[in-house]
């Protein structure tokens, strides 16, 4: 029963962080793969206030003056080669506009993009459902519309449509439909090459921000720390950007890990029961063996090597049932769409899943055997035997 | 310390003013009251007295078992001290062998596995040393025929044989008997009894018996009176020791 316990607590262990992290680690690579690991913005300058207050615990943020948007991007990148972990840069023209056809209006924004820079931060390529990221490029008034967007105004890949700003309005033609499975993304966003952008918002000089994939994901807070103090531009690394939907997973994380850790739990007091049990039952035994010159340790290693061989049965049962549950439920569908898009359930892959789930059974099944172990060492020989035979 | 105890070779075991008190507050009984004890190697020696009278309680003080309250043990001219339950195991193992009224072989275990157990333990014999030792000396109880068999397929007597069996099976100096017979009937008692005092007397083991039987304490060299706490008589039977 313990064995079969610690099996399933180490199986639905993984199979728990294997999902959740699943999910965590696309919903990571969506946000990577449309709007870059860290974005490049508005221009900031310190006020005389922050001049005064030098120390270096002072907040100087909050008596920054910023200047909107990026004015001067080429000087920028040139400044991102000091950083050795940036892979690639895009610059971005973003303005508000509407986008008419036949049908109906809608909302938009514009993403005024070079098409050859933006594949290179992003997942744009993979993104598109139809039409092609060629046609765009090979099609100088090409646009590429998010799925919802395409969906709301009934336009299809080769429709004409019309983008109006103020009193200025222009005809393009659709060129692909993307989507990024996050519904924000999708209801609004289109991108156009960046000089079409320019001449529709009449803004021949500079870019709202540049976006920036990086080598290394996990130093993007580090990066952008630098590429602040090295551009004076605010820099936003992924992890802060969507600070609130990392947050919930790793609640999902803990919380799961925590259930699970439960039925480990549960079967670690089984285990402590039946040792404690065995170690009632057997104290004459205990006892005899004391009496042959067996020491405290002699007898304490029995229980504690009963309890390593369930725990490493255990522990190897756990994991092949961990996997082929993973397995299992890789296949299973399931469709999201809202922070990502999936029609899947999403699993991670990872060998720390099984150590956690490991370190976890170990410790609790070695405190559930080591507690028996401890009390069958402390027997008193005598006082059991001269117990039995009076 | 030590200065009050015999070196004689021939003394395999000895004690000096034996203290031992049960229970605690109102209810703590002096259960032994100085006890002065020896035994030389090949003597068999039986303890007689009514119950409570704390001839077990001894019996575990010498075996090492329990821990006394006062006085001194000394094993095959090693004191044990008081407090190191590590020296006391290790002499329990090399020096000591114990027989007691209940067979208590461990029943996963058959006759063979029993009697390896405390050879195992010490370490000095190769596995197949051990089996052969064990086997020659299931021979010797008459248990030759039956020692792969489990303690549940042997019959009360038989039990108590494998018993002995183990109990020599590091060539203790010492065995202690804590009424090995009590739970046979009077054939299988006078049959193990004879054993028992004959493998001590082969082997040059000093033996101490508790028995509530007074026939088979006449089978002994020695018979200790024993009474509230105290050895109060001392009857000599075999003059060659």
């Amino acid at each position: 029963m313990s064995l079969g316990g610690i099996a399933f607590g180490v199986g639905f262990f993984i199979v728990t962080l294997a999902q959740v992290s699943g999910f965590e680690e696309f919903f990571i690579q969506t946000i990577l793969g449309t709007d870059g690991a860290v974005r490049i913005e508005d221009r900031f300058q310190s006020t005389l206030a922050s001049v005064r207050s030098n120390s270096p615990f002072a907040d100087n943020r909050s008596q920054r003056k910023y200047i909107e948007g990026v004015e001067n991007p080429d000087e920028i990148i040139e400044a991102l080669t000091a950083v050795p972990n940036v892979a690639g840069t895009s610059v971005v023209l973003k303005d508000s506009a509407s986008i008419d056809s036949p049908l109906r209006s809608s909302r938009i924004q514009v993403y005024g993009i070079i098409a050859s820079d933006h594949i290179g931060v992003s997942q744009l390529e993979g993104q598109i459902r139809m039409g092609s990221i060629q046609r765009f490029q090979e099609t100088p008034t090409g646009i590429i519309i998010g799925a919802k967007v395409a969906d709301r105004i009934k336009a299809h890949v080769g429709d004409s449509v019309i983008i109006r700003v103020g009193d200025q309005q222009n005809r393009y033609r659709v060129s692909g439909i993307f989507e990024t499975g996050v519904s924000d993304i999708d209801k609004v966003r289109v991108f156009m090459h960046l000089g079409q952008a320019r001449s529709l918002f009449k803004k021949p000089h500079g870019v709202s921000f540049i976006q920036v994939s990086l080598f290394d994901r996990d130093r993007a807070r580090e990066d952008a720390e630098t590429i602040e103090n090295i551009t004076s531009h605010i820099a936003s690394a992924w992890q802060d950007r969507e600070k609130s939907w990392l947050e919930v997973f790793r609640a999902f994380k803990i919380t799961g890990s925590i259930m699970v850790s439960t039925i480990i739990l549960i079967s670690g007091l089984g285990m402590f029961n039946t040792l404690a049990m065995i170690v009632m039952e057997k104290t004459r035994e205990i006892a005899i063996l004391r009496s042959m010159g067996y020491t405290r340790q002699d007898i304490s290693n029995v229980f504690l090597w009963q309890g390593a061989v369930v725990l490493v049965v255990g522990t190897i049962l756990g994991f092949l049932l961990g996997a082929a549950i993973t397995y299992g439920i890789s296949s299973v569908p399931l469709r999201i769409r809202g922070i990502f898009s999936t029609d899947n359930f999403v699993v991670n892959w990872s060998i720390m899943h099984y150590v956690y789930a490991g370190v976890t059974a170990s410790i609790i099944v070695m405190l559930s055997s080591l507690l028996p172990a401890r009390r069958a060492a402390r027997l008193v020989p005598g006082d059991v035997i001269r117990g039995t035979s009076s | 310390m030590s200065e009050v105890l015999s070196h004689d070779p021939t003394v395999a075991l000895e004690c000096r003013g034996l203290e031992k008190y049960l229970g605690e507050g109102a209810s703590q009984v002096h259960v032994l009251r100085g006890v002065d004890l020896q035994l030389k190697r090949g003597e068999v020696v039986a303890i007689v007295g009514p119950s409570g009278c704390g001839k077990s309680t001894l019996l575990y003080l010498l075996g090492l078992l329990d821990r006394q309250d006062g006085g001194h043990i000394i094993v095959s001219g090693e004191e044990a001290p008081l407090d190191q339950d590590g020296v006391h195991t290790r002499m329990r193992c090399r020096n000591i062998g114990f027989v007691f009224q209940f067979h208590f072989l461990l029943p996963e275990f058959s006759a063979l596995e029993n009697v390896i157990l405390p050879m195992r333990k010490l370490g000095v014999l190769s596995a197949k040393e051990m089996k052969d030792r064990a086997q020659s000396l299931l021979d010797e109880v008459g248990l030759g025929e039956k020692s792969m068999r489990l303690p549940s397929q042997l019959s009360g007597g038989e039990q108590q044989r494998v018993a002995i069996a183990r109990s020599l099976a590091n060539k203790p100096h010492v065995l202690l008997a804590d009424e090995p017979t009590g739970n046979l009937d009077i054939k299988n008692s006078i049959r193990i009894f004879d054993l028992l005092t004959k493998v001590a007397r082969e082997n040059d083991q000093a033996t101490l018996v508790v028995t509530h039987n007074p026939d088979l304490a006449q089978r002994c060299d020695r018979i200790l009176k024993m009474e509230d706490g105290l050895i109060v008589s001392e009857e000599r039977l075999n003059d060659a020791r």
